[in-house]
């Protein structure tokens, strides 16, 4: 574990020395009424778990849920280098196995799945019908980095057709990737659905079979080393519940 | 850091109120880039570094924020020139606005290169049309937001030297009728020279670090816009020991080039 600190934790410890030794304890959990509830989850949770954060504080008077929204690759290091995290929500089994294998949670539940989409700009200009249209060079096509769970389904995606296309960006989240597109930057790019729905208006999504072989499931689990274990569970529960499930099929994902 | 006063001062009972900020200080600055050297996989490093991906990214990085600081030293000094030596009505607001790319976010920066210079931007549209040309995704483009972050830096480093450089020996080559582009060559630019090279050893490093506005504006991929602070970044998603090995890499490379610059030329500016 002391191998595995980051520089940042290390100057972290230095300075509290240097503060005299001032007590860097982290606050005694359950202390008066005010309890708070950490998520960590993947960018594309980000509007659904927005809304069931809202309904868990309603339900649970003086506790205040706070998200950690980024790449689950990212979240998953957050976690392992020792963030105060309840519940962890990835976009990919492989991130989630990371803190599984690090022995900080046991036993996720896959909640939903997510399939991609091609998303164009509103007035389709390169006139993209199928993910065949995506290998003409002279269109510009934007995908995900394939360290990045959208960008590994993109890539199993075009293997599954056969197709080869030479992006002009491999960017470094999907929301980035489909900034691109609202920007009319690119003509096209393979960006999950939710992530389409979530920017109507601005990008329209065509679907295309090819998206079956590349479907993403989404695991959550309440983390072993919780701060407020019994709140984490709540969420997890809520998550997987018929009111979780339609929060969540509301934002375009498809249930497991 | 040797300060020019090296040697010199009174020598006793260094005053506890400026030892002890200095030395946190230099803590917090010295022990993060410390932390790389400790977590680096030393044993698989040769290997690592030879990956011609990151040769790739480190050569990209050189070469762009390089040429980079070619253009900011070409606009920059004469920007610096307008601002220092000409009553120009509204310079004040015209310093304000130079300064803004130093406190935006870098990737607002990419966002507004994009609205401008993008495909479907302002200027970017028109030269599309006109030329066919596109910036983003392009090497071109990782040069443009490179430059747009690290100008402002050679600027506001060109400016006070100008200022503090005594104008008497401009005004002297006047009136021996030298026209001012001729007092600005001869006369100016020699005199201003370690700060314009100060300027623009910083613009570089800035140019060199450069990371939220070239992703945001040039965009991700290997050999053309991938830069090295780009590759770490992305790195850290999957293999942060081969983060660590880039990180080091760039520091390495930045540490050498900023140090044999300033035995060469900076000096004790």
């Amino acid at each position: 574990m002391l191998r595995r600190l980051s520089p940042a934790a290390i100057l972290a410890s230095v300075l509290s020395l240097a503060a005299c030794g001032s007590s860097s304890d982290a606050p005694a959990s359950g202390s008066g009424a005010s309890k708070s509830l950490t998520v960590f989850a993947a960018a594309s949770l980000t509007e659904s778990f927005t809304e069931l954060g809202k309904q868990f504080e309603s339900t649970h008077s003086g506790t205040k849920v706070t998200f950690n929204f980024g790449s689950s690759a990212t979240l998953a290091q957050q976690i392992t280098q020792g963030a105060p995290a309840d519940v962890f929500a990835a976009a990919s089994p492989a991130t989630m196995k990371t803190v599984t294998d690090a022995g900080l949670a046991s036993s996720p539940t896959v909640f939903v799945k997510n399939t991609l989409q091609i998303a164009v700009p509103e007035d389709n200009p390169a006139k993209i019908e199928s993910l065949k249209d995506l290998i003409d060079p002279k269109v510009k096509v934007a995908l995900c980095a394939e360290q990045v769970p959208c960008g590994a389904a993109a890539i199993k995606a075009l293997d599954a057709a056969g197709l080869k296309v030479t992006p002009v960006t491999l960017e470094q989240d999907v929301k980035a990737t489909l900034t691109k597109v609202e920007l009319g930057e690119v003509d096209a790019a393979l960006v999950y659905r939710t992530d389409v729905i979530a920017a109507k208006g601005k990008v329209k999504g065509i679907d295309f079979p090819e998206a079956a072989q590349a479907v993403n499931d989404y695991p959550i689990a309440a983390l072993g080393k919780a701060p407020e274990p019994g709140l984490a569970k709540q969420f997890v529960d809520l998550v997987l519940s018929q009111q979780g499930r339609d929060v969540l099929t509301k934002a375009g994902f498809r249930a497991p | 850091m040797t300060g020019p006063a090296r040697g010199r001062g009174p020598r006793a009972r260094l005053p506890w109120p400026l030892l002890v900020p200095a030395v946190a200080g230099l803590a917090f600055l010295v022990l993060p880039p410390a932390g790389l050297l400790v977590r680096a996989p030393w044993r698989t490093l040769p290997q690592r570094l030879a990956e011609p991906r990151v040769l790739e990214a480190l050569r990209l990085s050189l070469v762009t924020a390089t040429i980079a600081t070619a253009v900011c030293l070409l606009l920059g000094v004469p920007l610096a020139w307008l601002l220092a030596r000409t009553t120009l009505p509204g310079r004040r607001l015209l310093r304000a606005l130079i300064t803004v790319p130093l406190v935006l976010p870098p990737v607002v920066g990419g966002v507004a290169l994009l609205l401008v210079l993008g495909r479907r931007g302002l200027v970017g549209q028109w030269l599309y049309d006109a030329f066919g040309v596109s910036l983003p995704f392009t090497t071109a483009g990782v040069v443009c937001a490179e430059a747009f972050v690290a100008m402002p830096f050679l600027v506001i480093a060109v400016e006070g030297a100008l200022r503090a450089a005594d104008q008497r020996y401009e005004e002297a080559a006047a009136t021996l009728g030298a026209s001012r582009w001729t007092v600005f060559r001869r006369v100016t630019l020699p005199m201003v020279a370690p700060g314009v090279l100060a300027g623009a050893v910083l613009c570089w490093a800035r140019a060199l670090g450069e990371f939220g506005a070239t992703i945001t504006f040039a965009g991700n991929f290997p050999g053309r816009t991938q830069t090295m602070p780009l590759a770490v970044y992305l790195a850290l998603e999957t293999d942060p020991d081969a983060a660590i090995v880039l990180s080091l890499a760039l520091l390495a490379v930045s540490v050498i080039v900023l140090a044999a610059l300033r035995d060469r030329w900076v000096g004790t500016a």
